[in-house]
């Protein structure tokens, strides 16, 4: 029990106090920008400028890609992009500062880092096709979306933390 | 008044240096508050850790607040800023979809981001994972496409849907939050501690 405590150390922030520092970044954020925070946005950009690298002519005969190719200038060149490269220097700054950086695979002592990385994968392939659907994933589409009290921003995070509940039970073994 | 890119007090160039920063500060509070870890994150589904909930309606409460205030004394433009558009059931089979992701990956895309700067593997992982659902959804757009640009009401907020004015709703949203971190520690008592 002791060394569960030991490892179990509360070295986070409370989270009244990241929610609000939070807060007031969106604020700043739309101040400044008049647009709201996003993450899934850059990894989208990745994968245009992926298959843009790997054939041209598909990205602009595909319909989605070809929204977000223009002649002479690199999908990655996206305010998006840019700010999630500073979320990366960001979380290793905070990382490094509370000595959490070290390559590891995190996972309940119940099941195998290979199980947990499958999972793991399934999730992304999961997050990443939903958030292109709904225009937005739980930065870009639910918290920035409220900020303005914006109807789709609501009904995306009911319909992302409603279904996680109703299917937690599924996954269970994986976290408890 | 702001939004100042928009309103061209700021000029365009500095767009790209504001999002480093504003990205760098995202990335330590979301980190600092402990979203780099999954099974943090996944505490709030089976009740044994409340910090996501607690971080994203606290955010979301500051800032509809803040951005209302600055609004009624004329520092910001609410017209001008940027409303996600509602498409119905976009919203609800994308939201459903990640919510699956959310409790069998453990992360959402920003915090992936977070944990894959201190090194955890298993974002990496899931940031793959991430972009094979992108490119699963651009090669088959063609399937997606009607759900995509269908039931579209607009750029419209909550204020269109209930017509009563911003402040009642933003006082409901608030009322409810309060709830639900109330809820929360109560249900928290009664779990058995999980230690991650």
């Amino acid at each position: 029990m002791d060394k569960a405590n030991k490892d179990n150390r509360h070295v986070y922030w409370n989270p009244y106090f990241g929610g609000f520092l939070l807060g007031l970044l969106i604020i700043f954020t739309f101040y400044m920008t008049g647009r709201g925070l996003g993450a899934s946005g850059a990894m989208k950009s990745s994968v245009v400028t992926l298959v843009d690298k790997v054939s041209h002519e598909h990205t602009i005969n595909n319909g989605y890609y070809s929204k977000f190719v223009k002649d002479g200038e690199s999908p990655m060149n996206t305010w998006l992009v840019f700010e999630s490269l500073g979320v990366l220097a960001g979380a290793f700054i905070s990382g490094s500062i509370s000595g959490r950086i070290g390559f590891r695979v995190q996972h309940s002592p119940k099941i195998t880092s290979r199980r947990r990385l499958v999972f793991a994968l399934g999730g992304g392939v999961l997050f990443g096709l939903g958030a292109q659907i709904a225009r937005g994933c739980t930065s870009g589409a639910a918290l920035s979306g409220m900020a303005v009290l914006s109807t789709g921003g609501f009904i995306t995070m009911l319909a992302i933390f409603g279904t996680a509940y109703l299917f937690a039970y599924f996954f269970r073994k994986n976290w408890i | 008044m702001g939004p100042l890119i928009p309103n061209g007090i700021l000029t365009d160039e500095w767009n790209i240096i504001i999002a480093v920063l504003i990205g760098l500060a995202f990335g330590f509070i979301l980190e600092a508050s402990g979203f780099s870890s999954s099974r943090k994150l996944a505490g709030v589904f089976y009740g044994y850790d409340f910090a996501v909930l607690k971080v994203f309606f606290t955010a979301a409460v500051v800032s509809v607040i803040g951005l209302y205030y600055m609004d009624y004394l004329g520092w910001i433009d609410m017209g001008m800023l940027y409303v996600h558009p509602t498409y119905v059931w976009a919203a609800i089979v994308g939201g459903a979809i990640m919510g699956v992701g959310f409790v069998a990956g453990g992360f959402c895309p920003g915090t992936s981001l977070c944990a894959v700067a201190i090194g955890k593997l298993d974002a990496w992982v899931y940031v793959f994972g991430i972009l094979i659902g992108v490119f699963i959804f651009s090669e088959a757009y063609t399937v997606f496409e009607d759900l995509y640009n269908g039931s579209f009401l607009g750029y419209i907020t909550l204020m269109d849907n209930f017509d009563i004015p911003a402040k009642w709703i933003i006082l409901g949203v608030t009322a409810m939050a309060l709830i639900a971190f109330f809820v929360s520690d109560i249900v928290r008592k009664r779990i058995k501690k999980v230690f991650y």
